[in-house]
């Protein structure tokens, strides 16, 4: 298991470095420079301080050594904007985000892996059609205008729960945005959970189980539920990922303190240290997550080998 | 116009009879909102241009001047006199000895002197070099050539002087918070980001990234009285939806209305009356180049004018959250020209102009433009039609607002749609069309024209307060019959204010830049 943990965390080191190199790129030719959205006069002379100042009058490939060889050192860069290490900035933010995607992720599991398994149990029932309407409308469902119902239902005309903000971090501020991004992971997860119960149903091992006269309950205990879990837990971790990513969207509507809001003023501002350390931790955390899930499949199926 | 002057007027003159019809109120949160982005730039407020960011830095430092509503221009601040002298270049401030920074020491003319040759580091390019450049010798610092400013001088602790390279008003420099006073022991430490000191009404008490600034009543301030409120929150909220939701629920004391929103609350019974709006000074308009070729004619440049239905996208698509734009300098301006009448809907006298000029059949231009959505593509795709109407072929070219910002400032564009900063200062405002204003500063369209030059640089020798307005206007009206631009509206800020926040200021340079000490909130407001 550790020489598989070793090659799998040496295998990542390839899938960064791409990143970065597409990240650095991509803002190489854009158009749009920070000096330039800077100064305010384009005065040349400040222009070419400026430039030196944040080392931007170094060719490309100059800059991208130096960038990779900070990064060896968990030196992220200095914000162009604010003169603040990245590393501080991402730090301020990575708490809040994360908060939310594993309450997000905690609402998907809770309800949509019981709506998957329920469904399954009674193809074709009433249950079956209204979990599966629920599953289709949220996955189809922008989060934004979702968002927005549950502010004006949960906030506005109940009077429940705050409709925006981080407040003390507390629960009552965690709820709105977590349901936002938790309902599309619940849908694919209910739909996921549905197929394979269904699937595994009808397989060998479970019409032999049955013939041997065990109980329903035991059947779907120990031969559905555990078959069906490689599963769930994969679409669980691909999720986790994307979450990270659709979090701007919701972090901006409910004025959540994560990296997505960073991110996306970063962008506009051209301030490319924020953007290239902002996306950095997303894909490390979206490695980072299936790589925790490729560990847990043996845990779940001992036939799984490390190999 | 006049009717909408008047209903302005009015307004201001119906909150300030409320402010002052009420005893404030000791006690209490404010909840503002900041409405343009999804977070503030920075703490440090030299290094930041964003108006978000200025809505907490109001509550937070204090500069030399201050921007006074009720009278329309720029106050001492910071300074108690101000004594001119050498022909109106050199200006020596009585600094008040009675402002006290966060951390208790007394603001002295060293801390102004330190903070100004702060921002005027070329290599960081603060946003507030364009007001400090002002002051002589500042411009040598700027480039590396000098180390001090050599146009400060302290004379005490209390007095300093002030000499400037040109003859205009020193409060239209030095009023917004990107010349903010810092502290001079403590403004270059790192430790500064994380909790900034100022010499406001409010101290910073924290900042979650992305979310709010909550700051506390500073006990120290040297307005006897104020603040009233306890403290201020001053939350992220770049989304109008959801604003509206948190408005509407008492979460929030003000929120900013884009167009859509503007509509509904007026015609709501329980919001109408927490509208307070204000002709904001910033022009929005199409600006053509010169270098292309149909558009060095001016007759073509008036064609265009008077091509455009403007009152009918001003009424239907910006549904009436704007004032038609007469010519650059806005409603609020104090040389506004209330005689002066806008282009008129007239395409026959556009296709005539177009003959005229050597364009029977017309031209097609290239019309470069961001997606916003009061002087973005929306405004644009209704203008086509109108063009086309009078033989003028449109390709639309859109870009993201930070790209426009720099095709406008190289000059790299045959059009583009703008909002661009026309005041509080006229002569400034004005002086941006200026033969020797570089296109990158804000000479955009690269006006170049003598009789133009003549009037500005006149007003600029003046001392004579009177002829330097009849100057600029005449100017302005000058600008009128060029049309480099094709004048489209004066933005109206629009702003929904809860019946409890009492005191707010119609404030023509940025509706959410409030002076936050002369805010109140009453009993009724759900924020203890």
């Amino acid at each position: 298991m550790l020489s598989f943990l070793i090659r799998r965390i040496l295998q990542t080191i390839p899938t960064v470095l791409a990143v970065v190199l597409l990240v650095f790129a991509l803002f190489s030719v854009v158009p749009g420079s920070i000096v330039s959205t800077m100064s305010d006069d384009g005065d040349p002379q400040v222009e070419a301080r400026m430039k030196t100042q944040l080392g931007l009058d170094q060719p490309v490939y100059v800059r991208f050594g130096s960038y990779i060889a900070n990064l060896a050192t968990g030196d992220f860069g200095t914000s162009f904007r604010t003169r603040e290490p990245v590393t501080t900035m991402i730090a301020k933010r990575t708490g809040p985000t994360l908060q939310l995607i594993f309450a997000a992720m905690a609402f998907a599991i809770v309800i949509g892996v019981p709506l998957g398994f329920i469904s399954a149990l009674r193809p074709g029932s009433i249950v079956d059609t209204a979990a599966m309407v629920v599953a289709v409308s949220g996955l189809s469902m922008a989060k934004f205008w979702l968002g927005l119902l549950l502010m004006y239902l949960f906030a506005l005309k109940l009077g429940w729960l705050p409709s925006f903000g981080y407040g003390d971090g507390g629960l009552k501020y965690l709820i709105l945005p977590a349901m936002t991004l938790g309902v599309s992971p619940m849908a694919l997860l209910a739909r996921t959970t549905r197929a394979a119960v269904l699937e595994i149903m009808t397989a060998d091992f479970v019409r032999t189980a049955r013939s041997k006269g065990m109980s329903e309950t035991r059947v779907v205990k120990w031969h559905v539920t555990r078959n069906a879990l490689v599963l769930i837990l994969t679409t669980t971790g691909l999720q986790f990922g994307a979450l990270m990513g659709q979090a701007v969207v919701v972090e901006k509507l409910f004025s959540w303190p994560g990296i997505g809001s960073l991110l996306v003023d970063s962008v506009l501002q051209r301030d490319i240290p924020a953007v290239q350390g902002s996306i950095l931790v997303v894909v490390l955390f979206f490695l980072a997550v299936n790589l925790l899930i490729d560990l847990l499949y043996g845990v779940i199926d001992p036939r799984i080998r490390y190999a | 116009m006049l009717k909408t002057i008047a209903i302005v007027a009015s307004l201001g003159l119906a909150l300030s009879v409320t402010a002052e019809a009420q005893t404030p109120r000791k006690g209490g949160t404010i909840r503002m909102t900041a409405p343009y982005g999804s977070s503030f730039t920075s703490m440090d407020i030299h290094t930041t241009q964003r108006a978000q960011d200025e809505i907490y830095a109001k509550a937070l430092h204090r500069s030399l001047y201050i921007w006074n509503s009720a009278e329309g221009r720029p106050v001492l601040e910071l300074a108690k006199e101000d004594t001119v002298s050498d022909g109106g270049l050199v200006h020596t401030f009585k600094l008040r000895d009675d402002a006290y920074f966060h951390n208790g020491r007394k603001m002295t003319a060293d801390d102004i002197i330190w903070s100004y040759t702060r921002i005027m580091d070329g290599s960081k390019a603060y946003p507030g070099a364009r007001f400090v450049r002002i002051i002589e010798g500042a411009a040598a610092v700027e480039k590396g050539q000098a180390k001090d400013i050599s146009g400060l001088k302290k004379i005490d602790d209390f007095t300093l002087e002030m000499k400037l390279t040109e003859k205009v008003d020193p409060g239209f420099y030095f009023f917004t918070a990107l010349t903010s006073i810092y502290p001079a022991d403590e403004g270059g430490k790192e430790s500064f980001l994380q909790k900034p000191i100022g010499l406001g009404p409010f101290r910073f008490v924290e900042h979650v990234p992305g979310s709010r600034v909550v700051l506390e009543r500073w006990d120290r301030f040297y307005k006897p009285g104020k603040p009233y409120a306890d403290k201020i929150i001053v939350s992220v909220m770049g989304e109008a939806a959801a604003r509206d939701i948190a408005f509407r629920n008492k979460e929030i004391d003000t929120s900013v209305l884009g167009p859509a929103q503007y509509v509904a609350y007026q015609a709501d019974p329980d919001l109408k009356g927490t509208i307070v709006e204000v002709a904001e000074v910033f022009t929005r308009y199409m600006g053509m180049n010169p270098a292309f070729k149909p558009f060095a004619d001016k007759r073509v440049r008036q064609a265009i004018n008077y091509a455009i239905d403007t009152d009918l996208i001003i009424n239907k698509l910006v549904k009436g959250k704007a004032y038609r734009a007469t010519s650059w300098l806005p409603l609020t301006s104090p040389l506004y020209d209330k005689t002066m009448k806008p282009y008129p809907y007239d395409p026959a006298k556009a296709k005539q102009l177009l003959a005229d000029a050597g364009y029977p059949a017309g031209f097609e231009f290239e019309w470069t433009t961001s997606q916003n959505e009061s002087w973005g593509l929306p405004i644009v795709t209704a203008v086509i039609p109108m063009l086309d109407k009078v033989g003028i072929k449109v390709k639309v070219k859109q870009v993201e607002t930070a790209v426009l910002a720099e095709v406008i400032r190289t000059g790299d564009y045959q059009a583009f749609i703008y909002s661009q900063q026309s005041g509080p200062d006229p002569q400034s405002a004005l002086k941006c069309f200026h033969s020797s204003t570089p296109q990158s500063a804000c000479n955009y369209m690269n006006f170049k024209n003598t009789a133009f030059d003549k009037l500005i640089d006149e007003s600029g020798q003046t001392d004579d307060a009177a002829k330097r307005g009849q100057l600029l206007q005449q100017a302005n009206a000058l600008l009128y019959d060029e049309a480099p631009v094709w004048f489209f509206n004066y933005n109206k800020a629009v702003m929904a204010v809860q019946p409890w926040l009492k005191g707010i200021q119609l404030n023509p340079t940025e509706l959410t830049h409030q002076n936050v000490e002369d805010l109140w909130v009453d009993e009724t407001s759900p924020a203890k």
